[in-house]
């Protein structure tokens, strides 16, 4: 590994400032300090120091949302052959292969666009590469239809690392999740391409689809009265829908990671599953209330515990509800916070069946409340002190 | 005794070189000094000169803002020099010292027939008054002001902390009396905090304050907290319990006696034990020939490994500072190091697998492990401080300089030893407590 190190360190003074590659700064540091922690030492305060960084942060993330990568591309084969009417006479590598050479070109339009987004305004500002786009670029991947095009991808991620992220200052500053923020423009911006029945599923052209095969997603069906999914293949994941939100089962083992090694708050995990089990058994309640149209009220007759397990509520909860930047802050506004975006997301979901990805709306609203449950919970607090005051005076 | 507050949020960091109870004696240094800068915010003016003569207990500086607290020397002997550094401030007053020197004579008599006044007297005069601190804001107490009570931890939960039952363990009825003494400073109580089955619940004069809990449970401002927590306009005094001795000392034998034990720990010591020597001693004379021959860096760090200051070995020991601790530099590159399982990896976070070990005892450098970066994590500093503080949104209204929310957000009731774990444990390397003795000087520039 010496030599790596003394690329990196001989080319040091290259980069500094007044220096020829000076505008390659940015890239040393961060490259450099991907295969090396740096050596830096305390110069004040503590001496010594916790050996987690954002890195390792960031990494951990990123190994939790592995199994539902893994499974996203092998649902991506298996909807494909479905589609087709191949799927009884393909073997399992087959299928998984399949949806790897479509899944990877995602990931890699998102990471290198992002990327390339980072190191621009890293170097335009002076400092090294900040880690949160190592979790955005993947994250943006495990939401969007796999019938997305690359162009798309592409668009979505440069208007949410710039317009989502950058412009407010960077890694930490965001006020919403830039993954969603990527995936609620496509929404908006091309909802024709978006939305129907053919985003869901992998085709070429000139493929043949089998009578009957519809790729509308559970939900969408749900959303039109139509409630026939059976309840394994959606924990398990075998439905459409987006790549990474589909299997709840690789989810929760990405959360049992997050969870474990407290990188992400259960509180914020528990608190949304919770709202959302509240709204649906609400709903479920007035199923049978006079003035809903047939479809509506056999949406809100849905058993409550199955909104858990079809659409991005999942994914969701886990993944994107946690993101510690864009939610609440406050242990106590993290309850709250969570238990909102439950609630709204079941609500829209339901309700506005316009909006069947209600679980991107509810948390991006969310998100813009946090800063407000936060600032209440800072009160409560500041004016618990204050009454000691007038206690003791 | 009153039943024991337990505080749950915390963390005990386990650092091989923890100290054996033994001690030994050193001979008295050739040289000892006393360092300016030991004091946040204070400026002296200067009593002496060069080769001037003088005794232990003589004034060798003021403060410019409270001329009645002296700063005394340590030990008597001649001043050979007083070294300054930038803009001519003064960093050392060295003194080289003779047996012979002797003290100056002081009242001697038992504190609890003086009078309050009498005793603040002694006490000024002897410069046995600087080891009394005030909080809010942990500097020098005003000799002007009345503190509603006074507070003494007798024991420190930082990493490698001195045992002071062990310490002090010879000397209790000293202690006694040094609390004696303080007790006729205060209309309100002597606070003493203890842990589990000291040694210093059956003193008497005082009210005890039992805790149990992982560090900063030994902070005397968490323990503040936890028994009467401070408002604005309070302000309650505290001292070292270490120190207390001084003033014991002081009144038994009317002169000032400043023996101090210094406990020499970290990784890098060979034999980590207790030494006794003189307040303002070199750090050479406990740390020569003491440490593991190393091919890397060491650092040496006059206090704990949380909140001490490194020093080098031809340095003085820190004013306050009962240990020594000597850990590695780490100033190497480490390769892939955030990537790697880490199992022997210290972490405040269960990222490592470290965490399942929860008893091993590591070696931890200097090393920052990681780049600077903004706030992202959140939760993590609140598992930290056992106090109904947000320290999150009180660093970030230090940030924004905007000093009512500092102020309604608790500024007064913690210094920087109370949130040095947050610093540890920080996932973005933010220096939680260079921020936090911005504010408390911004506090004390604007409010006084």
């Amino acid at each position: 590994m010496n030599f790596i190190k003394n690329f990196f360190v001989k080319t040091e003074p290259l980069v500094q400032k007044g220096a020829k590659y000076r505008w390659m700064f940015s890239m040393h540091e961060g490259f450099f300090s991907l295969f090396f922690v740096p050596k830096d030492t305390s110069k004040s305060g503590s001496h010594i120091h916790d050996s987690i960084d954002l890195k390792r942060t960031m990494g951990i993330v990123v190994l939790a949302v592995v199994p539902a990568i893994l499974f996203g591309m092998y649902n991506t084969g298996l909807q494909h052959f479905l589609a087709i009417g191949e799927a009884a006479s393909t073997g399992f590598f087959e299928i998984f292969i399949y949806g790897l050479i479509k899944v990877l070109p995602v990931i890699a339009v998102s990471y290198i666009v992002g990327l390339g987004i980072e190191f621009v305004f890293a170097q335009m500002r002076g400092h090294g590469i900040h880690e949160g786009f190592l979790v955005s670029g993947i994250l943006i991947p495990m939401v969007m239809p796999i019938g997305t095009p690359l162009w798309m991808i592409a668009l979505a991620t440069a208007f949410a690392v710039i317009l989502a992220k950058e412009i407010f200052g960077g890694t930490g500053m965001n006020i919403w999740n830039p993954a969603l923020i990527a995936r609620a423009f496509l929404f908006f911006a091309y909802p024709a391409q978006m939305s129907g029945e053919s985003v869901w599923v992998a085709l070429k052209e000139g493929d043949k689809l089998v009578d009957g095969f519809s790729g509308a997603t559970p939900m969408a069906n749900a959303a039109a009265g139509n409630i026939n999914f059976s309840i394994s293949d959606a924990f398990f994941g075998f439905i459409p829908g987006s790549i990474g939100e589909t299997s709840t089962l690789a989810i929760l083992l990405g959360a049992v990671i997050l969870i474990v090694t407290g990188i992400g708050s259960w509180k914020i995990m528990v608190s949304t599953i919770a709202g959302g089990v509240v709204m649906g058994l609400i709903l479920n309640i007035f199923a049978g209330s006079a003035g809903l149209s047939p479809e509506v009220a056999t949406y809100f007759s849905m058993p409550f515990w199955q909104h858990l397990i079809i659409g991005g509520f999942a994914f969701g909860a886990i993944f994107m509800a946690t993101d510690p930047v864009s939610g609440a802050q406050t242990d106590k506004g993290k309850w709250i916070y969570g238990f909102l975006i439950g609630i709204l997301a079941i609500l829209i979901r339901v309700i506005n069946p316009a909006f069947p990805e209600g679980m991107m709306l509810a948390i991006l609203l969310m998100n813009t409340f946090a800063p407000l449950i936060d600032h209440y919970v800072v009160n409560a607090n500041i004016k618990k002190r204050m009454k000691r005051v007038k206690i003791t005076a | 005794m009153s039943e024991v507050i337990k505080l749950r949020k915390g963390l005990n960091i386990k650092l091989k070189g923890s100290a054996n109870k033994e001690l030994e004696t050193l001979p008295v240094p050739s040289t000892v000094a006393l360092k300016p800068t030991d004091f946040p915010g204070l400026t002296p003016k200067l009593l002496v000169k060069a080769d001037a003569v003088v005794k232990a207990g003589d004034a060798m500086f003021y403060d410019k803002y409270h001329p009645e607290v002296l700063f005394t020397a340590p030990y008597g002997g001649k001043v050979v020099s007083v070294n300054r550094g930038e803009r001519r401030k003064v960093l050392e007053i060295v003194i080289e010292t003779d047996e012979n020197a002797g003290s100056v004579e002081f009242t001697k008599a038992d504190p609890t027939s003086l009078s309050g006044d009498e005793i603040k007297e002694q006490l000024l005069k002897s410069g046995l008054w600087t080891f009394i601190k005030r909080r809010p804001y942990g500097v020098i107490a005003s000799p002007n002001e009345k503190p509603g009570s006074i507070y003494i931890s007798t024991f420190d939960t930082a990493p490698l902390a001195p045992d002071y039952s062990f310490v002090i363990e010879g000397e209790m009825d000293t202690f006694q009396t040094g609390i004696n003494a303080l007790a006729k400073l205060t209309d309100g109580k002597v606070n003493l905090g203890v842990n589990e089955s000291s040694a210093f619940s059956s003193l008497k004069n005082v009210e005890v304050n039992s805790f149990a809990g992982p560090h900063p449970a030994g902070n005397v401002g968490i323990q503040i907290h936890h028994t009467a927590p401070l408002n604005k306009g309070d302000i309650v005094w505290t001292i070292n319990a270490q120190d207390v001795l001084f003033i014991g000392r002081l009144f038994e034998t009317g002169k000032v006696d400043f023996a101090k034990i210094f406990a020499l720990t970290g990784s890098e010591v060979e034999k980590p034990k207790y030494y006794k020597t003189v307040l303002g001693a070199p750090v050479e004379t406990i740390i020569a020939g003491k440490l593991i021959l190393a091919d890397y860096k060491q650092r040496i760090i006059s206090g704990n490994v949380l909140t001490g200051t490194k020093v080098k070995s031809q340095c003085y020991l820190g004013y306050y500072d009962s240990q020594v601790s000597v850990i590695p530099e780490g100033d190497d590159y480490e390769f892939m190091g955030w990537a790697t399982p880490g199992i022997d990896k210290f972490s405040a976070s269960k990222t490592f697998f470290s965490s399942l070990f929860p008893k091993k005892e590591y070696t931890l450098t200097a090393n920052l492990h990681g780049g600077d970066r903004a706030f992202v994590v959140s939760g993590q500093y609140e598992k930290l401080v056992p106090m109904d503080i947000l320290p999150v949104h009180l660093l970030k209204a230090i940030l924004v300089n905007d000093i009512d929310k500092m102020e309604q957000l608790g500024i007064y009731e913690i210094i920087e030893e109370d949130l040095a774990l947050c610093e540890f444990a920080c996932t973005s390397k933010i220096k939680v407590q260079d921020i936090l003795r911005t504010g408390i000087n911004t506090m004390i520039k604007e409010l006084g």
